[in-house]
């Protein structure tokens, strides 16, 4: 079944995943969308450890188990992100990311 | 042997009180910290007395000698074995001696202080003084050590300084407090030095084996020279620079006029009767190595002393300010002391010089103390210091009178009083050893009588003066000191000196020469006639006197210009070549480097810190293009 679809497919897909999170999160400026380039950046890191598990050492199971790891770590990460974000916006009643710049010097 | 351990509480009482007093007394008894101070002296007043008796009369001799006892010893600083600081409690006849004086005029000035200070703001803190400067004092005269010397002489120095600057709030008596430290504190720096070279020839600081006059510190102590004199020589001159500057000695005797703002009370304890003396008593204690292993250096102390009470003789004469008058005659007759010991020798006989140094060193700190006490309950009266604003005083303080004319007569040494016997003593030791100090001194003997005469003329006799309100007796409590240091002043005189506190501990025999005693009596009869006639009544001849002799006159009120000499020396010649420069190297050199880094990392700071923006996103576009310009970096260029 992986022979149908080469390796690199799956990187050059990860690749555009990771790059487009990464544009996302520097030009967006709503909080909400930040985090969600971030999930994306997270899950193309996802994708490349599926990938090079079942491609490279399809006996073992570490990559499986490190995506699992970060899925769980993602969850709980945006569920503290969200909680910042809610307190945010109580105290600066915005949450776009070019206002919140109390930390300078 | 007789058990003298309890001597330790003699300084460690007064050292209890001065805490006590100082931490509690503002707060808990301002009125009755003076009751309490002079309660905790009189109890070592008394100790001092048992401890006197018990030594001189009771205590065993060897070979008809006194001994050195160190009644208590403890190891304070242990640096190495050998090199240790001990702190201890010596007796020998001076310590004792010291213990009768010092604890006699202490408790006499607190008494009087009582009724002196009354009311005064800063009542407590005055008796916590007291009782450190007495501390101080007594730790220093039972020193068993150098060492232990020096620090007990800068605590009294400290206490001085405290006690001069009292009224604080004075600018005067601020000025003179600095003064009388910073004259004295340079001075000590001679005695450092000395200490330094001494303990590094003999090895030791402690007083018995540095004085004994058989062992290795005064037999070998002086090997080497330098500018041809022995090193010993030159360490015991420089000892001897620091009891110039406490003692008061030409030249570092500028800060003791100046140290007249300070309480009466003040002066009379510290200026006249106990720390000025400690230089008298520095080198007596040293006195054998003086003897024996640096001749020249106790010439110098012989010579330093006869100028001293000379040159402060003169100006005695000229000046108005009473306490300034007895400050220049505490200088004179320190200097007589010192004399005394300079043209002593060791052992017997030949030691009357340092006996009748030890001698005038205790009657005068009874006639001093009570010239000086006597100065206050006038100046307390009358609220002046300037006798030209006095006169005709006899009447309203009959108390004060009597005993001020017992004290000058006692300066002037008319006998039987006790300034007879010891003036005597030193002429007769100056005239066995060195006639052109005899006739210095004899010169000194005539000046004393005229200007402690002028002084009590004028203050008692002279010119009727209207004063604003009539001057009344002090109280009792300032009265009945006066009349016990009179009595003192009368007796001490019958003391047997030499058989008590001689060179070598061993009693001689003196008598009253008459060939030195009946012209001396003279002279000093000649002096008080000329007062006499001078200012007995109010006469033209002082005037006319001062115009005719207009130049030396001018010299003489202006203290032959010592201050401005001392002035000119430190702002025009080290202020300006040495302590401009260096201050200039450090404004403009060491400062501003300092300030030039300061300055150029502010300038950067302030540049660069727009960097910290505040916005996330400019963080995190570095933070991406760093990850991917160091994959770059990876990849393409790291093969």
């Amino acid at each position: 079944m992986s022979s149908g679809i080469p390796l690199q497919y799956f990187l050059i897909l990860a690749t555009i995943m990771f790059f487009a999170g990464v544009y996302g999160f520097l030009t967006r400026r709503n909080l909400i969308t930040i985090l969600m380039s971030v999930e994306l950046i997270l899950n193309s890191v996802n994708i490349n450890f599926l990938a090079f598990n079942r491609y490279l050492f399809p006996h073992k199971l570490e990559g499986m188990f490190f995506s699992i790891f970060v899925i769980a770590v993602a969850a709980s990460e945006a569920a503290v992100a969200i909680a910042i974000i809610i307190n945010i916006y109580r105290r600066f009643t915005t949450i776009n990311v070019e206002d919140v710049n109390e930390m300078k010097f | 042997m007789i058990n003298f351990s309890y001597t330790i509480w003699i300084p460690l009482l007064p050292l209890l009180m001065f805490l006590f007093l100082g931490l509690a007394g503002h707060k808990y008894f301002p009125k009755l910290s003076g009751i309490i101070g002079t309660c905790g002296l009189a109890i070592i007043t008394i100790l001092s007395y048992i401890t006197a008796y018990k030594y001189f009369f009771t205590s065993e001799k060897i070979d008809g000698a006194f001994q050195k006892l160190t009644a208590f010893n403890m190891v304070w600083l242990q640096f190495t074995d050998k090199l240790h600081i001990d702190l201890g409690v010596l007796l020998d006849p001076i310590s004792v001696m010291m213990l009768v004086v010092i604890t006699t005029v202490s408790l006499m000035v607190h008494i009087y202080s009582l009724g002196y200070m009354k009311g005064e703001k800063g009542f407590e803190r005055f008796f916590a003084f007291l009782s450190l400067f007495s501390f101080s004092m007594l730790g220093l005269v039972l020193a068993t050590n150098i060492f232990q010397m020096y620090i007990f002489w800068e605590l009294v120095g400290v206490s001085s300084f405290l006690l001069i600057g009292f009224y604080y709030q004075k600018p005067s008596a601020v000025r003179a407090s600095k003064k009388a430290f910073i004259v004295t504190r340079f001075a000590d720096l001679g005695f450092l030095i000395g200490i330094l070279i001494l303990s590094f020839n003999t090895k030791t600081f402690d007083f018995i084996t540095l004085t004994n006059p058989t062992g290795t510190a005064i037999t070998q102590g002086g090997g080497a020279a330098f500018l041809g004199l022995s090193i010993m020589t030159w360490s015991m001159i420089f000892v001897f620079m620091g009891g110039v500057g406490k003692s008061a000695m030409f030249p570092f005797h500028i800060w003791l006029p100046d140290a007249m703002e300070g309480p009466t009370p003040v002066s009379a304890l510290i200026h006249a009767a106990t720390m000025v003396v400690a230089g008298v008593y520095l080198v007596a204690r040293m006195f054998p190595i003086y003897s024996i292993a640096a001749p020249v250096a106790l010439e110098v102390v012989a010579y330093v002393g006869a100028f001293s009470s000379l040159f402060a003789a003169v100006i005695a004469c000229t000046q108005t300010d009473i306490k300034r008058v007895l400050a220049y005659s505490t200088m004179s007759q320190i200097g007589y002391m010192m004399l005394a010991l300079g043209v002593s020798g060791y052992g017997g006989h030949e030691g009357l010089g340092y006996m009748a140094s030890m001698f005038h060193l205790f009657t005068h700190a009874m006639f001093k103390a009570l010239l000086f006490l006597g100065a206050g309950a006038i100046i307390h009266a009358v609220h002046t210091n300037h006798m030209t604003e006095m006169g005709g005083l006899r009447k309203y303080l009959p108390i004060t009178h009597m005993t001020f004319l017992i004290a000058c007569l006692t300066i002037a040494g008319i006998p039987p009083l006790s300034g007879f016997f010891s003036k005597d003593e030193i002429l007769a030791a100056a005239f066995e050893h060195n006639k052109i100090l005899f006739a210095v001194e004899y010169a000194v003997a005539g000046l004393t009588a005229f200007y402690m005469f002028r002084l009590y003329f004028s203050i008692f006799w002279g010119k009727e003066t209207h004063y604003h309100h009539t001057p009344h007796e002090a109280p009792y409590t300032m009265t009945i000191p006066l009349m016990i240091l009179a009595f003192g002043a009368i007796v001490a005189g019958f003391i047997p000196f030499n058989k008590l506190v001689t060179s070598d501990g061993k009693a001689f025999e003196s008598e009253i020469e008459l060939m030195i005693a009946i012209p001396s009596v003279l002279i000093g009869l000649l002096g008080i006639g000329i007062a006499y006639i001078m200012y007995k009544k109010e006469s033209a001849i002082p005037d006319k006197l001062a115009t005719t002799f207009k130049y030396s006159y001018k010299w003489a009120y202006n203290k032959f210009y010592m201050d401005e000499v001392y002035l000119f020396v430190t702002k025009k010649i080290i202020f300006r070549y040495i302590s401009d420069p260096v201050a200039w190297f450090d404004r403009h050199v060491v400062d501003a480097t300092m300030n030039g880094i300061a300055t150029v990392t502010q300038t950067v700071s302030f540049r660069i810190r727009g960097l910290q923006s505040g916005q996330l996103q400019k963080y995190a576009f570095v933070f991406v293009s760093g990850a991917i310009m160091l994959a770059i970096l990876f990849i393409y260029l790291w093969k």
